[in-house]
């Protein structure tokens, strides 16, 4: 039997000591894996999203709702904008690419984006069924999308209208599953995309009489904003601004807005942390106390140890094991929690589906969970196993 | 055995206690009587190499204990001494089996079950290994406490207080239990007492040959070894 076994039986000879020194260090490395998760995951996810998108235009109002409804899509957008306008940016020798995004309608929650090619091409997107649409109507579903509703290449399905369920269905316009995408962890993965045309086609509820007529009606179709990459760096300077000043819209930029976020959640971030840190002392005091009435109520049967024929480091090695199980557990039973919580708050938030965050994933930065673990069980434990290094013999034999 | 020339201990708070010479052959059975504080422990102490005598010279089972230190002193200790506490101290949160390998793993040595329950069996009690302390009557706990001093076969067993808050009878097979296992184990016994009634239960025609050192509160006044 090793010093192993015998610091375990020792540990849990005070179950209800160790049960609870067990659930405060483990709520406390819960709490600092729930954070690094979110924390690590969110970062991920907008990194992820945002990439080689330089500027969002769109309707005016919040920069920051731009973002996450038009590249994010977590949110709803501010309006539309018209496409001539948009088309006239187009030709701006500071653009090189624009990306149109036109939102409405969803199918089973999953948002229906009308757009173009180049928005799957954008975040390097791969088939694994059928073909990328070449009509209006004809639809490629993301694969968290296509899983969830459990639809086939060449099965068909009514938008609702709306961004979340429980709008109108669009009864007469019937979309035509052509293509499934491969899972890219992209923001892809839960959307439903079309051609721009479609999204006009289902909410266009009159036809053009002649080619004027058409030609009016044209000119006057919207989308919901513009996901632009810019020609040359310098254009982060004067694009944003030049759009802000001599349009109707406004231009967002997704790095700006997501730095804004970012810091806007870092207070509530702050104060979690500093929970979870209290946390982490309480259960290092907590544990710190336990040891040293252990030594204190096992000062004997330490002695007894030593009297036959224990060096006093194996003697402190069994008091230190004892937190070091306590640690490993915590960190176990920690990060488990952890997962747990991120996982029961993105079913809660039902953002489970949007990818953003989640359970059961390990971001290289959690080790640092188990680490931390270590450091309090043994900074815990240090007192106690130099008081158990130093225990008197001579007191076992004078003890009577 | 254990042999004793001019042996003194100097407390580290001050105050010196100096012991009588004597000479314990192997396999005898000495009696170290007189009240509590009166140096009992410390001789105990002296001859465990739990500490350093401070003039005098100390030879256990060859060994001179003025040369051991540290590592060499558990190393001796755990190959030669046996103990018996008066509190026996076998740890709750271990089934008795467990309270015997413990002895092993403190002594450095790998788990021996068919030693452990050999002990057991030769004290009675091997049908117990599996119980917790708690489990066990008081003279069961002595068996098992004495199963773990003579487990390593040591060549000195050292009983402290064997006898205390025994009534008569229990106190009577506390001590032949104690003296026929150490002859079983060709052990030289060492028992610190204030208890009386061990003095006339080694007196007994069948106990053999037996030596007393006889203590006083705070000073040797008396160096008596006296041999039946």
């Amino acid at each position: 039997m090793t010093t192993l076994f015998f610091a375990w039986r020792y540990l849990w000879s005070r179950p209800l000591g160790a049960a609870l020194n067990l659930l405060l260090l483990s709520l406390g490395l819960a709490s600092i894996t729930f954070l690094l998760l979110v924390g690590a995951q969110l970062s991920k996810a907008f990194e992820r999203d945002l990439a080689g998108i330089d500027v969002v235009v769109g309707a005016k109002g919040s920069p920051m709702q731009l973002i996450l409804s038009g590249v994010l899509h977590l949110d709803v957008p501010p309006g539309n904008v018209p496409i001539k306008a948009v088309q006239e940016l187009a030709r701006n020798p500071l653009v090189e690419q624009v990306i149109p995004i036109s939102l409405g309608d969803n199918f089973g929650g999953y948002r229906i984006v009308g757009t173009s090619l180049d928005y799957p091409a954008h975040y390097d997107a791969q088939l694994t069924q059928g073909r990328l649409w070449t009509a209006p109507m004809e639809a490629v579903l993301g694969a968290t999308a296509a899983k969830a509703m459990g639809i086939q290449v060449g099965q068909t399905f009514v938008g609702t209208h709306g961004l979340g369920a429980g709008g109108h269905p669009h009864g007469d316009s019937v979309y035509t599953v052509v293509g499934i995408l491969a899972p890219g962890g992209s923001v892809l993965d839960r959307l439903i995309l079309t051609d721009t045309a479609s999204v006009w086609k289902v909410h266009e509820d009159y036809t053009a009489v002649d080619d004027d007529d058409r030609r009016v009606m044209e000119d006057e179709r919207e989308i919901t904003m513009a996901l632009i990459r810019y020609s040359t760096p310098m254009a982060a300077v004067s694009f944003p601004r030049f759009v802000n000043s001599t349009t109707d819209m406004q231009a967002a930029a997704p790095a700006l807005e997501i730095t804004r976020l970012l810091s806007m959640l870092g207070l509530g971030t702050d104060v979690l942390r500093a929970f979870a840190g209290v946390l982490l002392l309480t259960a290092g005091l907590s544990v710190f106390i336990a040891l040293w009435s252990a030594v204190r109520e096992r000062r004997t049967d330490l002695a007894l140890l030593r009297m036959l024929g224990a060096p006093p480091a194996k003697v402190a090695a069994l008091l230190l094991c004892e937190a070091l199980w306590l640690g490993l557990l915590a960190a176990v039973l920690g990060v488990l929690l952890g997962q747990g919580f991120a996982q029961a708050l993105a079913l809660f938030l039902s953002l489970d589906h949007s990818l953003l965050i989640g359970g059961m994933v390990w971001p290289a930065g959690l080790w640092v969970v188990p680490a931390l673990a270590l450091v309090v069980s043994l900074a815990s434990a240090l007192l106690p196993t130099v008081a158990a290094y130093r225990v008197s013999v001579l007191r076992l034999l004078q003890s009577h | 055995m254990i042999q004793t020339r001019g042996l003194c201990y100097r407390y580290p708070g001050g105050g010196e206690l100096r012991f009588p010479d004597v000479d314990v052959p192997h396999g005898a059975v000495l009696l170290l009587s007189g009240p509590s504080g009166s140096g009992k422990s410390t001789w105990l102490a002296l001859v465990a190499a739990l500490v350093a005598p401070s003039a005098g010279t100390l030879h256990v089972a060859d060994q001179a204990m003025g040369d051991l230190r540290g590592a060499t002193a558990d190393a001796w200790r755990a190959a030669h001494i046996g103990f018996l506490p008066q509190k026996l101290h076998l740890s709750a949160a271990l089934t008795v089996q467990q309270n015997l390998a413990m002895a092993q793993w403190a002594a450095g040595r790998a788990e021996d079950k068919a030693r452990i329950y050999a002990t057991l069996e030769a004290l009675g009690v091997a049908e117990l290994a599996g119980r917790l302390p708690h489990q066990l009557s008081g003279g069961q706990a002595q068996r098992v406490a004495l199963a773990r001093a003579v487990l390593l076969k040591p060549r000195v067993v050292l009983a402290d207080e064997p006898t205390a808050s025994l009534d008569d009878e229990a106190a009577a097979q506390a001590v032949q239990l104690l003296h026929t296992t150490a002859q079983q184990h060709g052990a030289t016994l060492v028992i610190a007492t204030h208890d009386a009634r061990v003095a006339s239960l080694l007196s007994a025609p069948e106990s053999g040959g037996w030596g007393q050192i006889g203590f006083s509160r705070l000073s040797l006044a008396r160096d008596q070894l006296s041999k039946s």
